[in-house]
């Protein structure tokens, strides 16, 4: 079995978000970047199959030199290839276009991603890369088996979780809850320094969103503390929010 | 057109769909251009519901088939209606449905796709979308630059305005019935609460809950204030027994209640991303530092264990739950 796992660089869930001086995009300094945490479950799930079933896992990522470091990680704990994408593509579209231009006629049983990158929160790469190569998908995916050409995936939907059956190859993207990630060995790390990362050039195409300005998100009104014992505390907290938030 | 993607359940509109519908409306009307709701499924008996939220036109897509949901199937169904009707705007519940389909039709149409926008205005003829990013600690406004633009609506953030429309039934061919995937069970029916996600009252507990079984007591508060449950990472990871999906912040669910109790949660920056959208934020803490307060509209310092039981007397007594 052949399995790509798509990995996005983002900023640490820790950071503060500044925003930069053109007012488009967050402001890189201080910020220290990582894998995105749901493309880690779906880089789990990949070495998983890869040791009850057998299989090649690659791992890709777009974007410019510095992902070489989520890559660098993804060989350490266990993956076989790792390809960067060299490209400053930014519109959901135009990097979908670019890991399904990349995936496709390789032969790739399954595709793995995030259920959604930290930072664009579009949850949209996953189930595009899928239409783009025609094949079969399922999302924000706590739990995967694989057939011969077949899987069985539950993902979580309202309230609940469903279960969606369908043939490979298919794209699959990860919620937390699908498995613990594992962390890198010594060993791993030691031996990933050995591996080479091939560089493609992105080749995405032109986006058809752009982002126009970005904004620190308002205020909040400030609050205020309730005194007293508890009774009084409940007391006067629905008072509030009958007369002052007028919730009630 | 401004074509919205509606979801029915049990023969009734979602209420994410009447929202999205809403604001459909809302922009057809600024840029004069008529609103067409599209069912698809094995019944969409119910349909007509659309015509209350403002629908010029209701298209059905019914096929026995299309009784359980299948991303392909409805992708087509849904990219079909787009070209047939010449559609510009595709919009949809940011559900798990569309959250699941859109981008998918979006792809198939090389349309520019923004997920759960918390904001939709129509500049010189084209969308714009405003949307959280990085889990909510900034927002973007998004521009689009295809012909078709697809968006979907994050739930209890566009209100439901009831502006009936002419509601012109149409029915339209279903795609064919080979799909690459589709939903064989649904696993775990619904409590008939509603998702956190589209919950308008939600009391989480964290760490300071110090085991599951005291979620008992923030039960009785959700279903005194007609709530649902949420909790920390913290709690989820702690091995309490409470599942993933009641995960509020950067990496669980993204809420926006008009009510949010946070009982015993210190306020890591990654829990305020996922809930800070909330209208009005109760917190609850014995420690007066907690980050917690920063966000609160009103803070109790104090210990859960006493201040919540006396929340859910005091809301019993106002019958409160019965008003939702
Ligand atoms: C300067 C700047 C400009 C931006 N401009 C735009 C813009 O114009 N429009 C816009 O919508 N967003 C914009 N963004 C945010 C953008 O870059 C998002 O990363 C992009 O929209 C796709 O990521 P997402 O998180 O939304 O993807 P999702 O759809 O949430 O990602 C899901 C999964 O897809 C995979 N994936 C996503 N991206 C990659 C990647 N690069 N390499 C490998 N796998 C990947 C991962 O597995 C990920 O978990 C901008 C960001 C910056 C910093
Ligand atoms: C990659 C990553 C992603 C993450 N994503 C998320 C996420 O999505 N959601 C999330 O929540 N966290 C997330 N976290 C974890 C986050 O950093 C915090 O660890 C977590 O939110 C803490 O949960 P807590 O507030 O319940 O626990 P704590 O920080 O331990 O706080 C417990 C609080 O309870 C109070 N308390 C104790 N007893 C009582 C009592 N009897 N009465 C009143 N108050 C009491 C204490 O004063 C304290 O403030 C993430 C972390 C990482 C690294």
């Amino acid at each position: 079995m052949k399995i790509l796992v798509a990995l996005k660089q983002v900023p640490d869930t820790e950071t503060k978000i500044k925003l930069s001086a053109d007012g488009r995009s967050i402001d890189p300094t201080d910020v220290k970047w990582i894998t995105s945490p749901y493309d880690e479950y779906a880089l789990e799930e990949a070495l998983r199959l890869k040791e009850s079933k057998g299989a090649e896992v690659t791992v890709v990522s777009l974007g410019g030199d510095s992902v070489k470091d989520v890559l660098r990680n993804a060989l350490a704990l266990g993956a076989d290839h790792a390809v960067l994408l060299k490209s400053d593509a930014s519109d959901p579209l135009a990097i979908a276009s670019a890991l399904a231009a990349f995936a496709k006629d390789k032969g790739f049983d399954l595709i793995m991603a995030g259920n959604k990158g930290i930072g664009g929160d579009n949850a949209s790469v996953g189930p595009m890369i899928a239409e783009l190569l025609g094949i079969a998908q399922a999302n924000v995916v706590v739990k995967l088996e694989i057939g011969e050409g077949t899987f069985r995936a539950e993902r979580e939907i309202e309230g609940g979780t469903e279960m969606v059956e369908g043939s490979l190859p298919a794209v699959i993207t990860a919620q937390k809850g699908l498995n613990e990630p594992r962390y890198a060995s010594l060993k791993g790390i030691m031996g990933a320094k050995k591996k080479t990362i091939e560089e493609l050039d992105g080749a995405a195409p032109a986006g058809v969103t752009s982002v126009l300005n970005m904004v620190m998100p308002p205020a909040r009104p400030e609050g205020r503390k309730l005194m007293g014992d508890a009774a009084q505390q409940a007391a006067d907290l629905f008072s509030a929010l009958k007369d002052e938030a007028k919730i009630f | 057109m401004i074509l919205v993607f509606c979801e029915l359940k049990d023969g009734k509109l979602r209420k994410p769909s009447a929202e999205a519908l809403s604001e459909g409306r809302r922009l057809a009307d600024a840029s004069g251009s008529k609103v067409g709701a599209l069912f698809v499924g094995a019944s969409t008996a119910g349909a007509a519901d659309a015509t209350k939220y403002g629908a010029d036109v209701i298209l059905t897509c019914e096929a026995a088939h299309l009784a359980s949901y299948s991303s392909d199937a409805f992708a087509t169904a849904i990219a079909d209606a787009v070209k047939s009707k010449s559609a510009t705007v595709l919009l949809g519940g940011a559900t798990a449905m569309g959250k699941d389909a859109l981008p998918r039709v979006a792809a198939r149409l090389g349309a520019g796709y923004s997920g759960d926008v918390t904001g939709l205005s129509m500049v010189e003829g084209k969308l714009q979308a405003l949307r959280p990013v990085y889990a909510g600690k900034a927002f973007a406004t998004t521009s689009f630059s295809s012909e078709v633009q697809v968006a979907t609506t994050r739930p209890n953030v566009f209100e439901a305005v009831e502006k009936p429309g002419a509601g012109v039934m149409e029915s339209l061919p279903a795609p064919a019935g080979d799909f690459k995937a589709i939903v064989k069970e649904i696993l775990a029916k619904g409590t008939g609460k509603p998702d956190l996600t589209e919950a308008n009252v939600i009391v989480s507990g964290g760490r300071g809950m110090k085991n599951g079984e005291n979620f008992a007591i923030l039960e009785e508060l959700a279903d005194a204030l007609g709530g649902v449950v949420g909790a920390s990472r913290a709690a989820v990871d702690a091995g309490w027994g409470l599942s993933h999906g009641m995960q509020v912040g950067q990496t669980g669910k993204v809420v926006s209640p008009t009510l949010y109790i946070a009982c015993g949660i210190s306020g890591a920056i990654q829990h305020l991303a996922g809930m800070s959208g909330s209208k009005y934020i109760v917190a609850i803490n014995k420690d007066p530092e907690a980050p917690i307060f920063k966000l609160a509209s009103y803070g109790i310092v104090g210990d859960l264990f006493e201040v919540v039981p006396e929340l859910t007397k005091a809301a019993k007594a106002l019958g409160i739950g019965a008003h939702h």
